[in-house]
């Protein structure tokens, strides 16, 4: 299990390619934070996002911020379950070139082929672990769509953002549904000695 | 002896604010230690990861007074009135609504209180029926104990009920536990602590998984054969492999707890509440007079 360090947004589909399942990473540059509410209005509503999401790594956040002037400064910046929004990933990538996707408890196995079709990360975090994440926000610099606040558009410059952990690569592997595999396999032997 | 209830209430209003704050920023020692113990034990190159990640997050929350975690939950109180206490407990629960109101408002805390159908906020952590709080009548006692518990959605979202029948026995709850803490993998954001209700009817087995999360790590049931389920669910849990945040390893739960009822001869009800590795939870006793002890174990 190697370590990287990548900067998104990425270019080169080389720097997707090289991370494999288990990997530790830590990320550099830009990360766009989304959430249940923007990814309903990009492809349930059909609104167009007024940022560039090609080649980049989206975190699934509802930050905890405090607006000072007309900026906002981070108060308290984690991480939630990224589950419930699994059915935007395809259309993430196919549309609109995303790359990473970033959130807490994994995907559900039928992310894994569009990722691997569309050459695509699942990262894990860790969750709950929002006191260390906000001393890797270096600046939010940018917000849209205000009015789903907290689940706004966010663009946010981070530094050394991490640990975390490649859960699904873009080869098919998947850790989620290896451990599952292996978790019901014990089940079995569990309730047989019951 | 209305002057005395004002100042009173505004006693446990003080209280409950300061136990929400002091919750989400300053996790108890047991759980502090109980996460070390995890650290040290954790076998798997991700799972080390994970732990040593989470209890570095609790220095710095420590080190920059920042919230352990983002989510400030739902406020979950449980009070234990003491029959001569000299308030009301519908005052008792304006003063906890007024508390959870004011912290957040004041630090200022995330609310994520809404509507259950319109999905609009509905105040600063608090609407219809919220705060959320448990009660307990203690006879010849004239004291207050609240625990303030406020309650992640990423765990509270794994939440199941299983209406055994008798013949399932004793393997139909331990089976239907493993099962809901395999379906549950990395989402609670694991290690934590399983909760457990069982007997009663449907609606308290559920109360009762939800007092269970609420006990200091590792505490037994006083009923012998509840507290030998306990340490066994413990065992097994931690042998399905799902691991920390679900990413594999040996610490899947960091204990399960259990609370019981007597049941009907036909029931057998089995509910699973989990509490995230961020088991936040505070405490204070107020006593007759109206002056607080905060105590961070009970
Ligand atoms: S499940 Fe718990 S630790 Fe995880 S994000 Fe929610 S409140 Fe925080």
């Amino acid at each position: 299990m190697a370590t990287h360090e990548v900067t998104f947004p990425i270019t080169d589909e080389a720097e997707i390619l090289k991370l494999r399942a288990g990997d530790e990473v830590t990320v550099q540059g830009h990360i766009i934070g989304i959430r249940d509410r923007t990814q309903i209005r990009i492809f349930d509503e059909g609104v167009e996002p007024p940022m560039d999401l090609r080649g980049a790594f989206l975190l699934h956040t509802a930050p905890g911020v405090r607006k000072v002037g007309d900026k906002y400064e981070p108060v308290c910046i984690g991480t939630t379950t990224s589950a419930r929004m699994v059915r935007f990933t395809e259309p993430l990538g196919a549309q609109y070139g995303v790359r990473a996707i970033c959130g807490k408890g994994g995907f559900p196995d039928e992310a894994i082929e569009p990722m691997r079709a569309l050459g695509m990360i699942y990262f894990a975090i860790v969750g709950g672990a929002a006191a260390l994440e906000t001393t890797q926000i270096e600046e939010i610099e940018e917000v849209a769509w205000e009015e789903l606040m907290p689940e706004c558009l966010w663009k946010f410059r981070v530094r050394d953002f991490g640990p975390l952990t490649v859960g699904i690569d873009a080869h098919g592997n998947s850790l989620y549904h290896d451990v599952q595999a292996a978790a019901h396999e014990k089940l079995k032997e569990l309730y047989a000695r019951l | 002896m209305s002057t005395v209830a004002t100042d009173i209430q505004q006693a446990v209003e003080d209280a409950a604010a300061h136990l929400y704050v002091w919750a989400l920023k300053d996790i108890p020692q047991d759980l502090r230690d109980a996460l070390a113990e995890a650290k040290d034990r954790e076998t798997s190159i991700p799972g080390k990861r994970v732990l040593e990640t989470i209890v570095r997050n609790v220095e710095i929350a420590d080190s920059n007074s920042n919230l352990v975690c983002q989510d400030t939950g739902i406020a979950v109180y449980t009070c234990r009135v003491g029959e001569d206490f000299p308030l009301h407990p519908a005052r008792i629960y304006e003063a906890l609504k007024a508390g959870t109101e004011r912290a957040t408002l004041e630090h200022p805390l995330r609310s994520n209180a809404v509507h259950t159908l319109t999905r609009e906020n509905t105040g600063p952590n608090t609407g219809y029926r919220l705060p959320i709080v448990h009660w307990e009548f203690i006879s010849g006692w004239d004291g207050l104990d609240v625990k303030c518990v406020p309650k992640g959605s990423g765990s509270e979202n794994m939440s199941f009920l299983k209406m055994c029948v008798p013949a399932d026995g004793v393997n139909g709850i331990k089976k239907f536990v493993l099962e809901s803490i395999v379906e549950s993998g990395g989402k609670p954001c694991p290690p934590g602590i399983v909760g457990v209700g069982i007997g009663g009817s449907a609606d308290y087995a559920m109360y009762l998984a939800k007092e269970a999360i609420a006990r200091p790590i590792g505490t037994r049931n006083h009923d012998p054969h509840v507290a030998k389920l306990e340490e066994e669910l413990y065992e097994l849990l931690n042998e399905t492999g799902i691991g920390p945040m679900g990413l594999g390893g040996d610490v899947t739960v960091l204990n399960c707890h259990i609370e019981h009822a007597d049941t009907h001869m036909t029931l057998n009800p089995v509910a699973v509440n989990y509490q995230c590795w961020a088991a936040r939870r505070a405490s204070a006793h107020v006593a007759a007079d109206g002056s607080v002890d905060f105590d961070r174990e009970a």
